[in-house]
């Protein structure tokens, strides 16, 4: 790792003890990559293949087999407020209030302040959100979009260094996810946080992220690509596919869910490659527009040229 | 029309009230003399030789007597009702809160770590089907005073929901709920009681809430044994003074504290009752 990243994760690995001695269940492993301060960084990959759990790594509630994680040159081992999480399930305080789920976290962050500045603090991301008017009901009142924003507003409230988002958008309907996507790029674009994002959706990765990061399938998976979005900002949901290299981009991305996700992930699988994948443990790095233009200049025939190079 | 319709339900109450009321006194109607009576019959009280059970009347009669003097104290054999009752209550509620002192906080530790609760789970299990007045005789040869003891049988019979339901509600607590705390940087102790304790407050509440309809069964067979104050006692007194009018006006009594005393429950219970 030459860059001098903000966070950096090295040669992650997560194993469970198999169920008959010595066989190991390795989830992933050689996990390498990094996110710069102020980057939007999305990891995506097929389920099972250890994003939920790289990221629970990363905030602090589990703990890798193997590896390290450093942020501003310190290990990371524990919970911390440096590092903020949204859950896919909302994980809001079902007693508490909106306010007060935001106010739980301005508090525990900033336990010198007063109580009027904390609400005051609070009602501001309340209002980012658009939920200023619904500061005083209970989040079984809410829908599951609102509550999702209550989440975010928690977390950013908190003006975390390091933002995680576990599929935050998950388990709302396509109409509502695209809102809250906005929303979610307003405040990233006013607070100019540091995020890294589970997603399972393609499109959501490339409206939202710098780069994004690209798993192989489990078990044995990996970071393989590091695909950078040069699609510039502002963007929005509505003009962002009309941009020229949007599809470039996009038909990269699905190709490697598609087939790519499992041929590099049966590559390591064999004892012989595991010592050659060590020393190229780094994530490829791709920018699939610009890819794209020199091949093109050089020959006509894109996509299928993309894929082989 | 619409306030008739959904009040029906109290119309069918009364009518049950009535019936039942209504045979009862039929039925407790002593026989009419059919011959004028001796002088030793009057001073008996009747041509009945047979003892009856009163019939409401006559209960009602002194309920109203007893309710609208209920505090009086005539002597240790001679008190209001009200008295009674408060000796109950008082016995009641006091080792129910020392058994709640007790039993949330063990409760807790049960329950947030598993290994307390493997290595206490079998003295819990043994203690837990002892009847509480099995502990009686224990009680009175250890602390030689019968109003104390009472309380501690109170106190022994209280504990176990209270302790087994806080086990559970801690226990219980969303893995996710404990991660915000986590995440949030949140000393044990504060996650205990900022995140923990309101989760499973309502699973508490519930122990609670079973604990003190057990308490409340169990005192006025405690003060059956132990006597001189309470209702159990004053139970147990009319009945020896054959005064079954009474002994019934004091059964109606105990299921109306015990019912107020669930409803002071259920509304606490309410208040930390939260919807996910």
């Amino acid at each position: 790792m030459n860059k001098n990243y903000y966070v950096k994760v090295e040669n992650l690995a997560k194993r469970f003890p198999g169920e008959s001695k010595g066989k190991d269940l390795t989830v992933f492993e050689n996990c390498n990559f990094g996110i710069e301060k102020g980057e939007f960084v999305c990891i995506i990959g097929h389920s099972g293949c250890g994003k939920s759990t790289i990221l629970n790594i990363l905030a602090g509630l589990d703990q890798a087999t193997d590896g390290y994680i450093f942020m501003n040159d310190k290990e990371v081992s524990g919970p911390s407020l440096e590092r903020g999480v949204v859950f896919q399930n909302y994980s809001l305080l079902p007693w508490l209030t909106t306010l007060k789920n935001v106010t739980f976290g301005v508090r525990a962050r900033f336990p010198q302040w007063s109580k009027e500045r904390v609400i005051e603090h609070s009602m501001k991301f309340l209002e980012l959100v658009g939920l200023k008017d619904s500061a005083h009901r209970k989040p079984s009142e809410l829908s599951g979009g609102m509550r999702q924003r209550v989440s975010i507003a928690r977390a950013f409230a908190t003006q975390p260094k390091l933002l995680l988002l576990d599929e935050p958008f998950g388990a709302l309907d396509a109409l509502t996810r695209g809102m809250i996507q906005e929303e979610l790029l307003k405040i990233w674009e006013e607070t100019k946080q540091t995020v890294f994002m589970i997603t399972h959706d393609v499109d959501e990765a490339i409206l939202l992220a710098d780069r994004v990061l690209l798993m192989t399938n489990g078990p044995y998976a990996r970071v393989a690509e590091s695909v950078t979005i040069s699609i510039p900002r502002p963007r929005e949901r509505s003009s962002v596919i009309h941009y020229p290299g949007f599809y470039q981009i996009r038909n990269h991305l699905v190709d490697f869910l598609v087939s790519r996700s499992k041929e590099l992930s049966g590559a390591i699988n064999t004892d012989s490659n595991i010592q050659s994948i060590n020393t190229s443990a780094a994530p490829k790095e791709i920018d699939p527009i610009v890819d794209a233009m020199d091949v093109k200049s050089q020959k006509p025939d894109t996509q299928e040229q993309v894929r082989s190079a | 029309m619409n306030y008739i319709a959904s009040h029906r339900h109290i119309l069918i109450s009364l009518m049950f009230l009535f019936c039942t009321l209504g045979i009862w006194e039929w039925g407790s109607q002593p026989p009419e003399a059919t011959k004028a009576l001796s002088e030793y019959e009057l001073l008996m009280g009747g041509a009945d030789q047979k003892a009856r059970v009163p019939p409401p009347s006559a209960i009602f009669e002194r309920a109203f007597e007893e309710l609208s003097d209920p505090f009086y104290d005539a002597g240790p054999n001679d008190k209001g009702i009200g008295i009674q009752l408060a000796y109950s209550l008082y016995r009641v509620l006091m080792g129910f809160f020392l058994a709640a002192l007790i039993a949330i906080p063990i409760g807790f530790v049960i329950g947030m770590f598993p290994i307390m609760h493997k290595a206490l789970n079998p003295y819990i299990q043994i203690l837990k089907p002892i009847s509480p007045l099995a502990w009686m005789p224990l009680a009175l040869f250890i602390i030689k005073d019968s109003e104390v003891s009472a309380i501690f049988v109170i106190f022994i019979c209280s504990i176990w929901p209270m302790l087994i339901n806080t086990a559970f509600g801690v226990a219980d607590v969303r893995k996710d709920w404990i991660n915000v705390a986590r995440t949030h940087e949140l000393s044990n102790l504060r996650t205990a009681f900022t995140v923990i304790l309101p989760a499973a407050a309502p699973t508490i509440l519930t122990g609670m809430r079973i604990s003190i309809g057990i308490a409340w069964l169990v005192i006025v067979a405690a003060e059956m044994l132990v006597g001189g104050t309470g209702i159990g006692y004053y139970v147990w007194n009319e009945w020896n003074n054959l005064d079954l009018t009474s002994v019934i006006f004091s059964i109606l009594m105990i299921g109306l504290v015990g019912m107020l005393l669930d409803l002071v429950l259920s509304s606490v219970s309410r208040w930390v009752q939260y919807k996910e």
